[in-house]
């Protein structure tokens, strides 16, 4: 199903129940509403001489009451769930590893381009694009930004989008429980190539995430994604400077899954701080 | 000729240039027709310089009905897209094109759909339920409604000579910004909604001030019919939020044009200020356009379930808390921007509490329901199936705003069918509803029922076929805007959803026949009373169409739903004398400003910038001149008034 209602983490099992609960408790008001609307409409049709007729009854104190009091009564209700949901969902809240191994969470700084996702691993000093390798069970932290429009990170089955910003960071904490395929994709139109803007989490048990990073590191160029079968474009040389960032964020879209064995210090903030990206030049926007 | 050239022609794009010819045939068509005919004395003096506010509001309603057609064109052609690019397939849109039109759909449907659909019901209703004879400023009024329909022209000018932004209906930056959008689509859409803006802000201040100062005597507040009060309300949210609408556009533009950086993503700019600007106009905009559409619903109720509408001054109450809450939501529109928890949930929780008094608007309309006797004309029909479809689209939207929902939710197809449900489902049902109900006020003949039964029914099982799908796609995890997807497991709904909108068509197409059918057999359909429905308030009393003064001697209101109680205390007859009456002489100070005003902005969009100053001093020059004009009123003399006063042949008017 890969959808939100078929969550892979405990934010997007937790925005699930809040989603179900919130439609539970205002059902219970539409439902009988959408009756009465149906019954009422129906039963004093002009044509049922039974149904009685009472042109000047305009006002009801105690009706007026119920009514008033009514979806007051959902709204307090619904406004505990927003306040405790938002404040327990915040996306930059950090999140608890399950069980008691509680290993560090892992941080990735995400950087949306024309049209494609770079992923950095600071601190295990890779990268990669337009495919995100978790390891499942460990939480992750998310610092965002884009080299170019406002984009959004979004990966239904783990939970909280966010949009990503030029100049600016944002954050986001997920955690993916199981090993797993989970499709991503950019959630705020940012220009012809939009449609394409999508990428693969792959969500890895402990071991294989280690095995991948070591893989990643050695690598001197070429593919060396999860789901790649093959090399097609081989790059040599794949450390991802400034200029192999430039470049990259100049290639538009429909890129491959590519890999990075390290990464110049300070990219992230490098990209940050130029805030006026350069155009993509032959790129048709 | 500034950035114009030949290449702004779209001739390599076949699908774009047969819209283009047929825009042109069709333009040149009806302009013959006319000339033919020797209809252009008639259009120049009935219509074109008319400042009647009823003639003004047929035309705004005539300029929605259009331009219901093209947006939904444009609909059509998306639903087909997205309906065909499943998997690796394509469809038959390339991406420039189809991101044109998702922004001209929203744009058109919003700015020139139901904005006009609105604001051309309530022009014509309003002083007529007021009891009184025009708007405060006619002529301001004119020029409202022609700078609306300037900026009609120019979005589809658009079609045709160059092309439209790309960027979404509301245009966000950086991606609105000249280093993304180098082309002139984004200078389109920009310069269009700031001349159609000025329109729509003369025509709240017109209003506002009407409903505030110029009432029948009697009329005090709390006698005023729900519709008014509606009114009042939509147009305090006019004069107080297009401001910041041409402001946010103005700082855009600067950007554009001059190179200034207010939202832009280098030199301290920030597309954050953008989105709140934006959104800060964009919410109190979308009670702009339900709370009129709330006072037909209240009126058509009323009207047919024979009933004074339940707890007036509930309505009144929960009207004005809509108009005001209204301004102390607007974030929840970018909850994952990464705001706190805090401001999330405050803006999260002032969004529930709108639903507190729109919740007791449909308890109301329940209850006036209750031992009524509803007598099942069209209007009424679009009432019921608006209190249903309504009552889930609230239920989305409050949905939407539990902060953690909108994180897996928002910009998802789940978010495009909430709001199509309430605008559809509200806006667009409350606008057919009052089309309806008014119809034969306007014109003095009724719409064929059975054709009005055929649309209704088609608009609702089209609508749930086209967006019901939606709702679950976004559940599914589908993002909206997408050219194409990969996920093939979307397509089926999709194509219920395009099923849907073929059903849609259906209702549209049984919308024209039913105008057409009904003007072919108008003689059949008289409605000599002015009193087709057994109506409630004071429109009803007077005769159909009414008199360019509206009423022949100014009714005194005793009480609410006045015309009601007066047909129950017995109609007295005519008067025994008149008094002369001076009305407003036509002028063509609109039409000839907002023909300047469509110069300035094309002019603007091409960077043609002489012809952008001849534009902008002519335009200034015609309002200065016509201010200047001394003879702009007509008497319309007692014997006169008397003569047609009396020539009425069945009469149902109080004194």
């Amino acid at each position: 199903m890969q959808g939100v209602l078929d969550p892979q983490g405990p934010v997007s099992a937790a925005e699930r129940l809040i989603l179900l609960n919130a439609t539970a408790i205002m059902l219970v008001v539409v439902v009988p509403v959408i009756l009465m609307t149906l019954a009422f409409a129906w039963w004093y049709r002009a044509s049922n001489t039974r149904a009685a007729y009472a042109p000047d009854w305009a006002y009801s104190g105690k009706i007026e009451l119920v009514v008033w009091s009514i979806p007051a009564m959902v709204v307090m209700l619904l406004a505990g769930v927003t306040w405790i949901g938002a404040h327990q969902l915040d996306p930059r809240a950090p999140l608890q590893a399950p069980g008691a191994k509680g290993g560090a969470p892992l941080k990735i700084e995400v950087v949306s381009l024309d049209w494609k996702w770079l992923f950095i691993y600071p601190d295990q000093k890779v990268a990669s694009v337009n495919e995100l390798v978790l390891p499942a069970g460990v939480p992750v932290q998310f610092m965002l930004t884009s080299a170019t429009v406002m984009s959004a990170f979004f990966v239904p089955q783990l939970g909280s989008q966010i949009y990503t910003m030029p100049g600016m960071t944002t954050h986001l904490s997920l955690l993916a429980s199981r090993p797993g395929d989970y499709p991503g994709l950019s959630s705020h139109f940012n220009g012809n190539g939009f449609s394409d803007m999508h990428f693969m989490v792959h969500a890895l048990p402990p071991a294989q995430f280690q095995a991948w990073l070591a893989k990643t590191e050695t690598q001197t160029g070429g593919e060396a994604g999860v789901a790649s079968g093959g090399a097609t474009g081989a790059v040599p040389g794949r450390e991802l400077d400034v200029a192999a960032f430039e470049k990259l964020a100049q290639s538009g879209n429909h890129v491959s899954v590519q890999t990075y064995g390290s990464i110049a210090p300070g990219l992230f903030d490098h990209i940050l701080k130029t805030s006026a990206p350069a155009v993509p030049t032959g790129v048709d926007r | 000729m500034g950035k114009l050239t030949w290449s702004a022609i779209p001739f390599n794009n076949p699908l774009q240039m047969g819209a283009s010819a047929l825009i042109v045939v069709g333009a040149i068509g009806v302009f013959i027709l006319i000339t033919r005919k020797g209809w252009w004395p008639y259009l120049w003096r009935e219509w074109l310089t008319s400042v009647d506010h009823k003639r003004i509001g047929v035309m705004y309603v005539l300029l929605a009905l259009v331009l219901l057609c093209r947006g939904f064109i444009d609909a059509l052609m998306m639903r087909s897209q997205q309906a065909m690019a499943a998997g690796g397939a394509m469809g038959y849109l390339p991406p420039e094109h189809y991101d044109q039109i998702f922004s001209a759909h929203g744009t058109i449907m919003i700015f020139f759909m139901a904005m006009p659909f609105m604001i051309g019901l309530m022009n014509f209703v309003v002083p007529l339920q007021l009891g009184v004879r025009d708007v405060a400023f006619p002529v301001l009024n004119a020029v409202s409604f022609w700078l609306t329909a300037s900026g009609a022209l120019l979005v589809n000018l658009s079609l045709i000579v160059g092309n439209f932004a790309r960027t979404g209906w509301l245009a966000y930056p950086p991606l609105s910004e000249i280093q993304f959008s180098p082309d002139v689509g984004v200078d389109y859409y920009l310069w269009s909604l700031q001349i159609s803006g000025v329109g729509t802000l003369l025509a709240g201040i017109n209003l506002v001030t009407t409903i505030l100062k110029v009432r029948a005597p009697g009329m005090s507040y709390m006698r005023m019919p729900i519709f008014c009060w509606t009114a009042l309300a939509s147009n305090l949210l006019i004069v107080a939020a297009f401001p910041i609408l041409t402001a946010t556009f103005g700082m855009l533009l600067l950007d554009r044009y001059v190179g200034m950086h207010f939202f832009t993503n280098d030199g301290g700019g920030n597309p954050m200020l953008y989105f709140n600007l934006i959104w800060a106009w964009g919410h109190p905009e979308v009670y702009i356009l339900i709370l009129p559409a709330f006072g037909i619903f209240s009126e058509v109720i009323g009207t047919f379930a024979g009933k004074a509408i339940f707890g007036y001054r509930s309505m009144v109450l929960a009207t004005m808390a809509i108009c005001i809450l209204s301004f102390m939501v607007w974030l929840h529109h970018f909850f994952t921007m990464g705001a706190g928890a805090n401001v999330n949930a405050f803006f999260g929780i002032m969004t529930m509490i709108i639903a507190v008094p729109t919740g007791v608007k449909i308890f109301n309309w329940l209850f006036t329901l209750y031992r009524g006797r509803i007598r099942y004309e069209v209007p009424v029909c679009w009432a019921v199936g608006f209190m249903v479809t309504f009552t889930i689209g609230g239920l989305t939207g409050v949905l939407l705003a539990v902060p953690p929902a909108d994180f897996v939710l928002h910009n998802s197809l789940f978010l495009v069918a909430h709001f199509h449900n309430v605008i559809i489902g509200g806006v667009l049902f409350g606008g057919m509803a009052g089309y309806n109900y008014w119809f034969p006020k306007a014109f003095g003949f009724t719409l064929d029922r059975r054709l009005g039964l055929v649309s209704f029914w088609c608009w609702l099982i089209g609508f749930y076929l086209a967006f019901m799908p939606l709702y679950a796609l976004g559940l599914l995890g589908m993002t909206r805007r997408m050219q194409h997807y990969a996920n093939t497991s979307w397509q089926p709904f999709l194509i219920v959803a395009e099923v849907g909108a073929g059903v849609i068509l259906i209702g549209i197409i049984a919308t024209l026949a039913q105008l057409i059918v009904s003007i072919r057999s108008r003689d059949r359909r008289r409605d000599l009373t002015g009193d087709p429905w057994n109506g409630r308030t004071l429109e009803w009393s007077t005769a159909s169409p009414p008199p360019s003064y509206n009423f022949a001697v100014l009714p005194k209101v005793q009480s609410l739903d006045a015309f009601w109680f007066a047909k129950e205390d017995g109609l007295t007859g005519p008067p025994a004398t008149y008094v002369p009456i001076e009305v407003p002489a036509n002028s063509p100070n609109g039409f000839v400003t907002a023909f300047f005003a469509v110069v300035l902005g094309f002019a603007l969009i091409w960077h043609i910038w002489w012809m952008a100053v001849l534009g902008l001093v002519c335009a200034l020059l015609t309002l200065l001149a016509f201010g200047w004009i001394e003879r702009s009123e007509v008497e319309i003399s007692s014997e006169q008034l008397k003569a047609d006063d009396r020539a009425r042949p069945a009469r149902t008017g109080f004194a």
